[in-house]
């Protein structure tokens, strides 16, 4: 079986502020490996802002994350790459004109050695290159199951399939840990069971570190190991799904209460 | 060794793996790209699999199962259980575990070779049913890392464990003869139970051979393999066939991806059931009608001249000089590229078979330059029963007995068969075998059909269903269904009428159709339910009902036939709900007892009908639906006497 490890991230009283917004206001958990971590909360939470302070895309103003052992004040986007962090996004950043497969090849590259002119010329390194990355991308193509629109402009698949192909393109970068930002928002029934078990397999299948967001609780309840509940910048629940269903101050925050 | 003398499958193969070893034997896409395995290669996979499987205890006479796709290894263990003297039971990959039970149980089955994760679920659901099932190998290992059942065991691990003992395996072969049993295939059972067809090499080898003569097949000739392995029509043309001749079959990379594999490999020998060229067509025409007003109306004229004159082209009849110069541009602007686009610019004899084919249909490809034909036979038959030869083609007949084949007609219009290819005979089930096979082992098909005047036969129905209206005048049911089912819009139909004063019929739209249909009309609907209830929708079949309905008046025969009141079913009539066989045809007698409430309604004249059915959804659970479904009248005519001349 699937074996969750040592703790592989920690946030340590993490604060984030725009202005006069709090964000985040001293936001702690942390993250093992192989796990399937949940961050869940209702509009406003915070937890798109827990994602990107993550990967480097905010800079929160207080605070520690430990990654792999190293101590940030806070990420570079470009440094989360290279250390194995990959993301998907909630409103879908593909490229639209551009096929499935290639959509899925810009994930390689960060991997790619050879330079530009190499290419162009599609000399021997280049051109053994192109097959190795080839290759990896094929093999995500069969792992998600869309062969079938290999050769598709992305903009021309419907809204379920794109996210599948957001996920392929975060998975070629062969990532360590990978933050799903709403994978299921929008979608129906069917696409919802899809997408669950595509996360499963990935988690299994190569063992990815999976962190994600969603506000769908009936999905996130099914498929995390841990969950950690935001409302209005902060902590207020962390544990296994049942403790966290269970938990008081969370079906406040998401029923309302009367104060 | 001369080519006679080899009478079993596994021998065939090793001639070719001597003769053709360099050749290509059979193509998988995997990982976007085709790869070949040679006639050596297959040969070599086959033997270290017969080791691997004589070394796990299967011995001559056992039955090995395959639950799969078209792969090249679940063809390679079909043939590892032939050299053993073992007879290999394909099954359908799309049936429901339960369906699976019944030939498991039936023919104490041992082994079983499983594609992939999905079908090992489904082995190990019903694995407390099947007590004799003692291995399963599974060739496709994602998904299966935690399954740590007893059972199980990877291709890869028998593949290995079969390494040097190929000495073996050739005595094993060598011990085979033609007479023995080369497969099983289960009957759909449109009714009742099904049955396993003992089929021997002798047979399937016999009718192979026969139609690959006929048809001069050579060993560069492309199959590509897209319809279920457990299909005898599959089977012939993707392993029987092959091996006979030496050709090369091609498997795609999964069925979604079968249009785009088929253009890349440009087959040039096709098989597909009415059906497939049916929802060619539909695809064809939906994106016609997205296309541009100058495309359009490219494609209307250019279909009107090959209408015209596309068939006795192919034909090589005389033309005249205007329209064969139409034609050659026709070719050049729309049916050679649609021929491309179809995957079927190599085609050099397609057949269809297993239902009847609408003539405008028919006709459709023939126009076009494809050299589609029609062939008759069934699993008893090894398939070649008739097969059209280039030159006598027709649209409503399956054209001439093969060579070897002895036709004769009860007088109830049944055909009678006897061919070198029969069955040898059901497994377990003498009673059956008798019934079907009498003494001087002339075969009863149970279809209808009589002989035309240049001896070709012609199928109007199945014998039991064809039946009579009340006043007696003939009622052939699916002789209606299909003139219903080759509109665009209608995917499924179902005639009732035997005994009553008047046809009544149930259609399911065909969504896709249809439903470019509305949207073109900015018609909203939620799902197939909405849409097939709407009043504009009723209008669009009605005209179909009616156009069948003014053919039918014409034909004396069948002009009491014509259809009075139908209503469209408010779900897609489902092979997993039983309603339709695994072949997709409809099974009347069962639909009309489910749905014999509105089967009454279409006889008492309302004008809608109450419907409170149970739903199983794709995931399992279940629901309840419930709605009014509306019932139309269609228009009818007075019969005409048949006086155009035909």
């Amino acid at each position: 079986m699937r074996r969750v490890g040592e703790v592989i991230l920690s946030v340590e009283d993490v604060s984030l502020a725009f202005g006069g917004v709090k964000a985040l206001q001293g936001v702690a958990f942390d993250v093992r490996e192989h796990e399937v971590r949940a961050i869940i909360g209702p509009n406003g939470a915070g937890k798109s802002s827990m994602l990107n302070v993550l990967n480097g895309v905010y800079h929160p103003q207080q605070g520690k994350i430990r990654f792999k052992g190293r101590t940030f004040a806070d990420m570079d986007p470009h440094e989360a790459a290279a250390m194995g962090i990959a993301r998907t996004f909630q409103n879908i950043a593909l490229f639209k004109g551009m096929t499935v497969l290639d959509n899925i090849m810009t994930g390689r590259n960060l991997k790619m050695r050879c330079n530009f002119l190499q290419q162009a010329a599609w000399l021997g390194p280049a051109k053994r290159e192109e097959l190795e990355h080839r290759r990896a991308v094929e093999e995500i193509i069969d792992f998600l199951e869309i062969q079938h629109i290999r050769r598709t402009p992305v903009g021309r698949l419907p809204y379920g399939l794109q996210k599948r192909v957001e996920l392929g393109r975060a998975l070629a970068a062969e990532p360590q840990m990978l933050l799903l930002d709403e994978p299921m928002a929008g979608m129906n029934l069917e696409e919802k069971q899809d997408m669950c078990r595509f996360v499963l397999d990935v988690n299994d299948h190569y063992g990815t570190t999976i962190v994600l967001i969603e506000h769908d609780m009936g999905v996130v309840m099914d498929i995390s190991d841990r969950v950690v509940v935001l409302d209005y910048g902060r902590k207020i629940a962390d544990g296994s799904p049942d403790e966290v269903r269970n938990d008081r101050k969370v079906i406040d925050a998401y029923l309302g209460v009367t104060h | 060794m001369a080519l006679g003398t080899l009478d079993t499958f596994p021998k065939l193969l090793m001639h070719h793996a001597q003769v053709r070893g360099s050749r290509p034997a059979i193509r998988e896409k995997d990982l976007g790209i085709w790869q070949t395995w040679t006639w050596k290669r297959f040969a070599d996979e086959v033997r270290a699999l017969a080791g691997g499987l004589a070394t796990a205890g299967f011995r001559r006479g056992d039955h090995l199962a395959l639950v799969g796709d078209n792969r090249p290894r679940i063809y390679a263990a079909v043939c590892a259980a032939q050299c053993l003297g073992g007879i290999p039971v394909p099954l359908y990959q799309d049936a429901v575990a339960s369906e699976l039970v019944f030939p498991i149980q039936n023919a104490q089955i041992r082994f079983a070779v499983a594609e992939d994760q999905e079908q090992v679920d489904k082995l190990l659901e019903i694995l407390p049913q099947c007590p004799t099932l003692e291995r399963i190998y599974y060739d496709d290992p994602r998904g299966m890392r935690h399954y740590a059942q007893p059972q199980l065991l990877s291709y890869e691990q028998l593949l290995k464990s079969g390494e040097g003992h190929a000495a073996l395996v050739e005595r094993e072969i060598d011990k085979g003869s033609g007479s023995d049993t080369a497969a099983m295939f289960f009957t759909s059972g449109t009714t009742g139970v099904p049955k396993g067809v003992v089929l021997t090499h002798d047979a399937l080898i016999d009718r192979a051979r026969a139609v690959a003569q006929l048809e001069k097949l050579a060993d560069d000739d492309v199959v590509l393999a897209f319809m279920p392995p457990a299909w005898i029509g599959q089977n012939i043309f993707s392993y029987a066939q092959p091996l006979v001749v030496g050709y090369c079959i091609c498997c795609p990379e999964s069925a979604e991806t079968v249009v785009g594999d088929m253009r890349e490999i440009a087959p040039s020998y096709y098989f597909a059931p009415p059906r497939i060229f049916e929802a060619l067509l539909t695809q064809v025409s939906v994106r016609m009608e997205d296309a541009g007003a100058f495309k359009r109306w490219l494609y209307r004229y250019f279909m009107g001249v090959a209408k015209r004159v596309g068939t006795r082209i192919l034909e090589r009849k005389e033309v005249g000089l205007l329209d064969r110069a139409l034609y050659n541009l026709g070719d050049l602007c729309v049916y050679g590229p649609l021929r491309n686009v179809l995957g079927m610019s190599k085609v050099r004899i397609a057949y269809t078979g297993g239902e009847a084919i609408g003539p405008d249909l028919f006709t459709f490809y023939r126009s076009l330059g494809i050299n589609l034909k029609q062939l008759y036979g069934s699993t008893e038959t090894s398939v070649f029963v008739c097969v059209q030869p280039d030159g006598q083609v027709k649209s409503d007949t399956v054209g001439p007995a093969v060579p070897g084949v002895e036709l004769k007609f009860t007088p109830e219009r049944e055909l009678l068969i006897r061919s070198p290819g029969l069955f040898k005979e059901y497994y377990k089930n003498a009673q059956a075998t008798a019934e079907a096979k009498d003494a001087e082992g002339w075969f009863h098909t149970g279809d209808a059909g009589y002989l035309d005047p240049d001896g070709h036969v012609k199928i109007i129905d199945r014998a039991k269903d064809v039946g009579k209206l009340a006043d007696g005048t003939l009622f052939a049911p699916k002789y209606l269904e299909n003139k219903l089912k080759f509109f665009p819009y209608i995917k499924e139909a179902v005639a009732f009428g035997a005994d009553k004063d008047r046809v009544g019929a149930f259609v399911n739209i065909d969504m896709e159709a249809v439903g470019n249909w509305a949207e073109k009309r900015n018609l909203a609907y939620s799902g197939y339910t909405d849409l097939a209830q709407q009043d504009a929708v009723y209008q669009l079949v009605a005209e179909c009902v009616e156009q069948v309905n003014a053919d039918l008046a014409r034909d004396p025969e069948l002009a009491n036939s014509q259809i009075h009141r139908f209503l469209i079913l408010h779900k897609e009539l489902d092979a997993d709900d039983g309603e339709l066989t695994r072949t997709r045809k409809v099974r009347r007698r069962y639909i009309g007892e489910k749905y014999g409430s509105l089967v009454d309604a279409l006889y008492e004249g309302r004008a809608t009908v109450h419907v409170q059915a149970q739903v199983r959804y794709e995931d399992g659970r279940t629901g309840t639906y419930s709605a009014d479904l509306k019932i139309a009248d269609a228009k009818t005519f007075a019969p005409q006497a048949a006086r155009k001349a035909a």
